[in-house]
């Protein structure tokens, strides 16, 4: 009842009625080619600078940034990482690397897996991708990695290739596209940095709601 | 939400002694403006991507009945639910029946300006559903029985010994005058709630046609903790909020968080698809999309549809001198500053907020900031036309406007009262260039003085210009 009322105010605003099958077939056409509008040319450069460009723009936005060579030097990072706030509980999501990752880690720290819960101290995760513009980390919910990981736990630790950092957000919504047989995620997530507000007189505080802080461990 | 535009004269003269608001206040004028021009200098491209975003979101409007169903189809596809809502009674019935239907007992909420259009806590309360607000500024107003004065820096009005009191009086600790304490203390407070939830409320920035998502746009990461735990997700949103794609959603998010906070990306952007998958282990079982409507589809047969392009950036209000003077509560309404002027007196009618759109001086600043390039000042025009034919503006208004016309039709006698009273002015004015006391214009004279007007008019100048030019 509604939805006819509001289409038909709708169409008489447009000054027409139901919309032609060529109208429509115009706007499935818009949709299926889902073109780029303008791309600015920030991040339209060569894989090492786009790289520099992720890493600049991350810390810019507050996340640690820690550069690896490579896989095997993870482990003791991320210990290291952890003992600078005195952490010993991690819960970790579990597609790979990372289950193989946590059998490395020192027995000292306590590794959970599955979701987060209210007074997680930190999460372990992988991101999809790194979007150099912005800095943006980007992750999508599956089994293997609940989304309550990026945001219940007071850190979050996210492990990235250095491979999987890409230029814009086009270029990520097309890698998305190849997940799934084309069908959207049910949650992606754009991570820009810690959680923060400024809702008090203006002043930025960090760690409003989400992680207080966001490690981004950047492998080779 | 008590509606209280009508009293605009009267909010505006309170705030402009209220020592604290106007303190406050100097946050917004000092704040937004500066973040927001270096962003844009950081991106030459900007002010190309806002024409792409004013031409897209007219081809939107243009066919905003197939994307509406299209993104319809795609929400039912991934199993979803679409709720379409004609009025704000139908939307708040719609979203109380699920929470009944789920029987909720507290409803933890994103920010969102559309629940407060629709008046949703007060009626969820009403019905013995408990709303908890959980973006900072939306709690400390909660807590204090305010509503937002910014559409994105809701408690913008409020200093830090005001917030400190409220903690103090509500957590029961010691008083702190330091601002992360104080977030520390919102923080654990509202930990537990997010857990206990059985619904999560949120607005959506956008609506992508193309995959049946919503995105919101957080700072806080309280509109993901809001929409992931509870079991039920219900997005309350508008209808000219579609968008053909994730390409399309891109070319606003660009301009918007730099338009808003001056940030290069806002921390927290999500994309919301139905409900958890099979294998999924967290995530909400049932997705709700409630699309109101209150009076958007009427806007698209009136010059008012070019503000069916918002984005609600608060770009406008945050450059706007008359907010910057007043505060967004002295507007009276949900939506304040140069956009509230357009929206309110479409939603509470002219008749209630025909002062909003007198209340500017027309400067052009909200135009000239507004990332889809909304002409703000001619469409608060339109309402001033508008009450203008429904009689609604005041008898001296009419009968100074009146008598304007009358000699602005007759352009030799107007040319020639205008000189004489340039004439009149200048000898008021004396030496000083400015006049302090105008007889019946005590009202302008008793705030600011007059500037004098200059030796000739413009009449004058322009004549002796094209003769000067001719000669030469």
């Amino acid at each position: 009842m509604s939805k006819a009322e509001i289409l038909g105010q709708i169409r008489r605003g447009l000054g027409r009625t139901e919309p032609s099958a060529a109208d429509r077939d115009a706007v499935a056409s818009r949709i299926a080619a889902h073109k780029a509008n303008l791309i600015p040319a920030r991040a339209q450069i060569p894989e090492k600078e786009c790289q520099q460009l992720f890493i600049d723009m991350a810390r810019e936005a507050a996340a640690d940034v820690i550069e690896l060579n490579s896989l095997k030097a993870l482990p003791s990072a991320i210990a290291e990482w952890l003992d600078q706030y005195s952490i010993t509980d991690l819960v970790a999501a579990v597609d790979a690397p990372l289950p193989e990752l946590c059998k490395k880690l020192p027995e000292t720290i306590h590794i959970r897996t599955g979701v987060a819960q209210a007074g997680d101290l930190a999460s372990l995760t992988t991101a999809f991708l790194g979007i150099a513009e912005t800095g943006t980390l980007m992750l999508y919910s599956r089994p293997d990695s609940p989304t309550t990981l990026n945001f219940l736990p007071d850190n979050h630790l996210v492990v990235l290739n250095r491979s999987d950092i890409v230029g814009v957000y086009e270029e990520a919504w097309a890698k998305v596209r190849e997940l799934n047989q084309g069908k959207m995620p049910r949650t992606v997530n754009m991570i820009t940095g810690p959680s923060r507000s400024a809702d008090i007189e203006q002043k930025l505080q960090m760690g409003a709601h989400g992680p207080r802080r966001l490690a981004i461990f950047l492998i080779d | 939400m008590q509606i209280t535009s009508p009293d605009f004269k009267q909010n505006a003269r309170i705030a402009l002694q209220d020592v604290g608001l106007q303190k406050a206040l100097g946050n917004v004028k000092t704040g937004f403006p500066h973040k927001r021009a270096t962003a844009m200098a950081r991106l030459p491209e900007f002010d190309q991507l806002r024409d792409e975003a004013r031409d897209l979101k007219n081809h939107i409007i243009e066919n905003l009945d197939i994307y509406l169903e299209a993104f319809e189809s795609k929400v039912l596809e991934n199993g979803g639910h679409v709720h379409w809502c004609r009025t704000s009674e139908d939307a708040r019935k719609t979203i109380l029946k699920i929470c009944q239907e789920k029987n909720a007992r507290t409803v933890t909420k994103g920010k969102s300006m559309v629940t407060e259009e629709i008046n949703l806590n007060e009626y969820l309360e009403a019905n013995g559903v408990t709303p908890v607000e959980t973006d900072l500024g939306e709690y400390i107003l909660q807590l204090r029985g305010e509503h937002p004065s910014h559409i994105i820096a809701p408690a913008i009005h409020l200093n830090l010994e005001d917030v400190s009191e409220t903690f103090h009086a509500n957590h029961h600790k010691p008083k702190s005058m330091d601002p992360a304490v104080l977030m520390q203390e919102a923080r654990e407070e509202l930990r537990n709630k997010f857990v206990a939830a059985d619904v999560g409320i949120t607005g959506a920035n956008f609506l992508v046609a193309e995959t049946g998502s919503s995105i919101i746009v957080t700072n806080e990461g309280n509109g993901d903790l809001t929409q992931i735990l509870p079991k039920t997700h219900i997005v309350v949103t508008s209808i000219e909020k579609v968008v053909p794609t994730l390409e399309d959603m891109t070319l606003f998010l660009r301009l918007l968080a730099r338009s808003a906070t001056g940030q290069e990306f806002t921390v927290y952007n999500t994309l919301s698809t139905g409900p958890r998958r099979e294998g999924d282990q967290d995530g909400p079982e049932e997705y709700h999309v409630v699309l109101v409507d209150n009076g958007r589809s009427e806007m698209i047969a009136s010059e008012l549809r070019e503000m069916l392009r918002c984005i609600r950036c608060a770009a406008c209000m945050n450059h706007c001198p008359v907010y910057g003077a007043v505060g967004g509560h002295s507007y009276g309404w949900v939506y304040p500053g140069p956009m509230g002027s357009v929206l309110t007196p479409q939603m509470i009618g002219i008749e209630k907020g025909a002062l909003l759109p007198n209340a500017s001086t027309f400067c052009g600043k909200c135009e000239s900031v507004c990332p889809v390039r909304i002409p703000l000042p001619k469409l608060m025009r339109y309402w001033r036309r508008n009450e203008f034919e429904k009689h609604l503006t005041p008898k001296a208004a009419r009968w100074g406007i009146g008598v304007w016309g009358f000699f602005a039709k007759r352009p030799a006698l107007y040319r020639q009262l205008s000189s004489f009273s340039n004439l009149a002015l200048r000898t008021l004015a004396g030496k000083k260039a400015r006049i302090n006391k105008l007889p019946l214009a005590s009202g302008w004279t008793d705030g600011r003085d007059m500037p004098a007007p200059s030796d000739k008019t413009f009449m004058q100048l322009w004549s002796e210009k094209q003769k000067n030019g001719a000669s030469s």
